[in-house]
């Protein structure tokens, strides 16, 4: 169960600022979508190891090879706002 | 009874030091964009760094590599398993609201560092140990210019640059081994001529590719709690972290003795009032809520690929200042100077592989070449007309005494500036030293023959001429005449 102050906190966490009827909707959609799960807890797990991934493959890496990105302006553009060669984000309010 | 005055309380201060290194491979750690310094904004950007949706990290190769190898340095142990994390944070300047990082199966562990800490008073060092807790790999942020103020308090809003993000990092941690800001100084040196002996990243300060934050608190001696700890960041030079680190000691040392509270707070080091200021104060622990990346797999380093990491080792600096000392018989200071820099001590070495004397190649480089390059700052040690080889021969030509100290410096002026050959310039200007002893007679006899005057002086008690006649001889034979077999040759003369 999760309660409205962990959807607060988390919220905080996200920088997102919501409203007292958004906080009860998210406590309830949030719950909902646990119970959901809590449906795996009906399943004896007690010798099996924690996974990760779906796919179990170690050491996957790449070639240190140069490719530049061929449509960075693509990429600027799909943000919600740009100045010239920037990304432009609102006020910064806190720190940490 | 006598009434004395309480012992003063002496205090000792606990620092640990987050080192991070960024990496010189040519790609970031999980994409193939471009690591350069300097580019015009979001240039070096793509989907992967970016964060957008339906994109797959990959793990550098180099950066793995790089990072093992620097685990070893540093006296690591390298895990067999280890894994990345996201690491939560909401902030502007990292585009996927995570950071890719590693949290409790870091590539590297359990480590020391043997620092070497030179005191200029009696010209000898002592060693300390500083433990390394851990070394993991991760990736940078990007670089945010705040608009509409100069600082972020005043602005209005932030333009963001992703060019460094995705610009693969090593987080050094230490163990709160240090206690003062000498060894935290020396920790963060040591740490940077190891990267760059390892050729894995340029440590260079200025452009942010080595950044030092410093965890302090201080306490009485004998106290075995930790006091309130403060974290110090925005120091760019070595002797910043030692001067902030100093500050902070004193700081917070009149702040326990007048009876006030520490906060746990981050400060900021202020190179122009030279004092650390408050940043924020820390509400408990930060919640990064870690866990593990789901888009990339585990790591398992074989014990094949470790050896052949670890045979690729170069000598590391610690061990060349002991070669240096202990083999070549180089006092301490020149150890230090020479292995300091890189390119330094490969030009040292190619100078003495080629046959130079260690000591009078050490005096040579660290004298007329340092200075040479402190005039021409263009120019390093790598890039001298004058080759490795060439101070070799010179310094040969000194030594079987073919030209005396002053026609070498002489001949170094021109090698510094056009190189060439030592030996060929001698030939073609003639500047072999006369050690033949007949044909020094025949020019000192032909001196006393010139100087009748001096000579009756000589022969009547004024024996302060000696150095007139062998000046004379020098002027004779423009500078070529061996000092010392010329003295000799001289005062036989006139005493004969």
């Amino acid at each position: 169960m999760i309660d409205r102050e962990q959807v607060r906190k988390v919220a905080h966490l996200a920088r997102l600022e919501l409203s007292t009827a958004e906080e009860e909707m998210f406590t309830t959609q949030l719950n909902g979508i646990l119970d959901y799960f809590e449906q795996l807890s009906e399943l004896d797990v007690t010798n099996v190891e924690p996974t990760f991934r779906a796919i179990d493959a170690s050491n996957i890496t790449r070639q240190d090879v140069l490719e530049t990105h061929s449509d960075r302006e693509a990429i600027l553009e799909s943000a919600p706002d740009r100045d010239g060669e920037f990304f432009k984000v609102p006020q910064i309010i806190a720190t940490d | 009874m006598t009434a004395s005055a309480p012992a003063k309380t002496q205090y000792e201060a606990v620092i640990g030091l987050e080192t991070h290194c960024q990496l010189n491979t040519n790609t970031k750690i999980f994409s193939p964009s471009s690591t350069k310094f300097g580019e015009p904004p979001n240039t070096l950007i793509d989907p992967v760094c970016m964060g957008l949706p339906g994109t797959l990290p990959v793990l550098n190769q180099a950066v793995l590599e790089s990072s093992v190898k620097m685990g070893l340095a540093l006296n690591c142990e390298i895990a067999p398993y280890s894994k990345f994390d996201r690491k939560q944070y909401f902030y502007p300047d990292l585009p996927k609201n995570y950071q890719i990082s590693q949290f409790d199966l870091p590539i590297a562990e359990h480590g020391f560092l043997n620092i070497e800490l030179y005191d200029k008073e009696t010209g000898t060092a002592t060693h300390k140990r500083i433990g390394v807790t851990r070394l993991h790999m991760e990736e940078d942020a990007g670089k945010l210019v705040h608009g509409g103020g100069e600082r972020l308090s005043g602005s209005t809003y932030s333009l963001v640059d992703y060019n460094r993000a995705g610009v693969p990092l090593m987080e050094i941690v230490s163990e709160p081994d240090i206690r003062t800001g000498q060894e935290a100084a020396e920790y963060a040196q040591e740490i940077r001529r190891i990267v760059r002996y390892l050729g894995v990243g340029d440590g260079n300060m200025q452009e942010g590719s080595l950044r030092c934050d410093v965890n302090i608190s201080v306490r009485p001696v004998g106290q075995k709690e930790f006091g309130t700890k403060v974290e110090i960041k925005n120091m760019n030079s070595f002797s910043a972290i030692q001067r902030a680190i100093e500050y902070e000691i004193e700081r917070q040392i009149a702040a326990v003795e007048a009876g006030e509270k520490l906060v746990q707070e981050t400060r900021l080091w202020e190179e122009g009032s030279q004092r650390t200021i408050s940043m924020r104060k820390k509400e408990g622990a930060s919640d990064y809520r870690y866990f593990p990346e789901p888009d990339l797999g585990p790591i398992e380093v074989s014990a094949a690929q470790l050896a052949d990491w670890r045979s690729q080792l170069p000598e590391l600096p610690a061990q060349k200042r002991q070669r240096y000392t202990t083999d070549l018989g180089l006092s301490v200071y020149d150890a230090r100077v020479l292995t300091n820099d890189r390119a330094t001590m490969e030009y040292f070495e190619a100078a003495i592989a080629a046959g130079a004397s260690a000591k009078l190649a050490a005096n040579w480089i660290m004298g007329d070449l340092s200075a040479y390059l402190n005039n021409n700052t263009d120019l390093s040690m790598g890039d001298l007309p004058l080759k490795p080889d060439s101070l070799a021969e010179l310094i040969g030509l000194i030594e079987d005494r073919t030209i005396s100290n002053a026609a070498a410096k002489n001949i170094l002026q021109e090698l510094l500036t056009q190189g060439g050959s030592a030996k060929a310039i001698v030939k073609r200007d003639g500047l072999g030293q006369i050690s033949d002893t007949g044909a020094l007679e025949t020019a000192i006899d032909e001196v006393l023959i010139e100087n009748p005057k001096e000579l009756e002086q000589y022969r009547g008690g004024k024996t302060k001429l000696l150095g007139f006649f062998v000046g004379q001889v020098m002027k004779k034979t423009g500078g070529r005449a061996d000092p010392k077999l010329t003295n000799q040759l001289v005062s036989k003369k006139l005493n004969g």
